[in-house]
């Protein structure tokens, strides 16, 4: 699953795209929900857990945490962004 | 032939959508990067009435991307030479000046006169201002936003439409995503976004294609990819009341503050001094200064006994930031005393005196 990323959270991972396994051989948890992808990537960048709003889209639309992701969704992380 | 034949000829926009323009109420807030193209077009294309408002002067490191000022405007009021400017483009508009940045008192009283708003500015407090404001009047305000190579565009508030807290709910404190001056912008970027801002302005005005509400639109500069992103109202964001009682601290400059440094030696030199500690009584029995009086946040009505006997009063936290809040909470209701934030709170303190 490819994440496209926007915005700090871009400079946070150090790359404007980031892959998210969609199988498992170490038994380690696949990310089944907008929520769950979060707390997952989270505990790989800790950086993202401290933006109070980030809006993630699932195949060009704002998603819900409870909203299901499958691994042939366009999932992208969309931070609010202050620069003018 | 008038002056605006070549768009009055278009089919779609014709005379009628210049005798809207005419009427029309434009208020750009910000005269930056994104504020400057919006307004060149506006007033370009024969937007009636036009609002400016910024209290900044022109630095040298503008430049880069605020366009239309050149070496002859450093250290002038980026207000005047707007007006000058725009004046000299079409003297038939007529501007409103606002010498003043935008604030909880001033934004209600100010919007309201206008048809629309442009969010052309550069730090969250102004953005969350502008979109209460907007939906307490509501009034459609058009977005734009800025960060590296990257500029996100949309239209809130537009006839019931989503909000930026529909994207957003809750705002950003000034430490997790920088602005501007911290990240930087590529010079051409807040061009192309601010481009985009004065085409969804004239769309709403004269009511013509589609209107880019309820979507974001995400440039990415490097890759020349623009992304459109769909979101929706939640109505919730609609039914604000009144204005927040606060916005975070605009700009850092907007409270006056003092050096830990400057503190320090300030406290050496055996004046005496008002200093009040705004952190939780824990964190003040952990570790204070001698000359602290403590009083939590939370609790500031407290204050009112050592604020009055004094004629300056210093606040600290313990990172510079409850107490820059505190600053702002004792300007509004102490008008006239002077307050100074320690930046860097006990933090900073702690550095030099170890």
């Amino acid at each position: 699953m490819t994440i496209l990323l926007f915005g700090i959270t871009k400079d946070i991972v150090g790359a404007p795209t980031l892959s998210v396994p969609t199988a498992s051989i170490t038994g380690k948890k696949i990310p089944k929900t907008v929520k769950e992808l979060k707390t997952f990537l989270g505990n790989t960048y800790p950086e993202l857990n401290k933006l109070s709003s980030l809006a993630v889209a699932v195949n060009n639309s704002y998603a819900e945490d409870d909203q299901v992701i499958n691994s042939y969704d366009e999932i992208a992380l969309i931070p609010p962004v202050s620069g003018g | 032939m008038s002056r605006y034949t070549r768009q009055t000829q278009l089919k779609d926009f014709g005379p009628e959508g210049q005798k809207k323009l005419s009427q029309s109420k434009v208020l750009v807030v910000g005269l930056g990067g994104l504020g400057l193209p919006v307004l060149q077009y506006l007033n370009a294309m024969g937007v009636g009435t036009l609002g400016l408002m910024d209290q900044d002067i022109i630095e040298l490191h503008n430049l880069q991307r605020q366009v239309l000022y050149t070496e002859h405007d450093l250290g002038r009021q980026k207000l005047e030479v707007v007006h000058e400017k725009m004046s000299a483009q079409n003297s038939q508009t007529h501007f409103n000046l606002y010498d003043t940045f935008l604030t909880k008192d001033n934004a209600l009283e100010t919007i309201k006169d206008y048809d629309l708003v442009v969010d052309a500015t550069d730090n969250f407090p102004t953005r969350y201002l502008i979109n209460d404001a907007c939906v307490l009047l509501k009034k459609p305000f058009v977005y734009g936003a800025l960060h590296g190579f990257e500029g996100h565009v949309s239209v809130f508030n537009y006839q019931g439409g989503p909000t930026y807290r529909c994207l957003y709910p809750n705002m950003p404190s000034a430490e997790e995503v920088p602005n501007c001056n911290e990240n930087g912008v590529l010079g051409v970027i807040p061009g192309i976004i601010g481009t985009f801002q004065a085409l969804e302005a004239i769309k709403v005005l004269t009511e013509i294609g589609e209107v880019l509400s309820g979507k974001l639109l995400l440039f990415d500069g490097l890759s020349q990819q623009s992304t459109k992103i769909g979101f929706k109202l939640n109505p919730k964001n609609l039914e604000l009341k009144k204005l927040q009682d606060f916005y975070e601290p605009l700009d850092c400059d907007v409270v006056p503050a003092i050096t830990a440094e400057d503190f320090q030696s300030l406290l050496g030199s055996k004046t005496r001094i008002t200093l009040i500690d705004v952190r939780t009584e824990e964190e003040f029995m952990d570790r204070n200064l001698k000359e602290a009086i403590n009083i939590p946040l939370d609790s500031l009505e407290h204050a009112s006994v050592h604020v009055d006997t004094a004629e300056t009063v210093y606040v600290v936290c313990q990172s510079g930031k409850r107490s820059e809040l505190a600053v702002k909470q004792f300007q509004n209701q102490y008008p006239n005393k002077q307050f100074f934030n320690i930046l860097g709170g006990m933090n900073k303190i702690a550095t030099l005196c170890p």
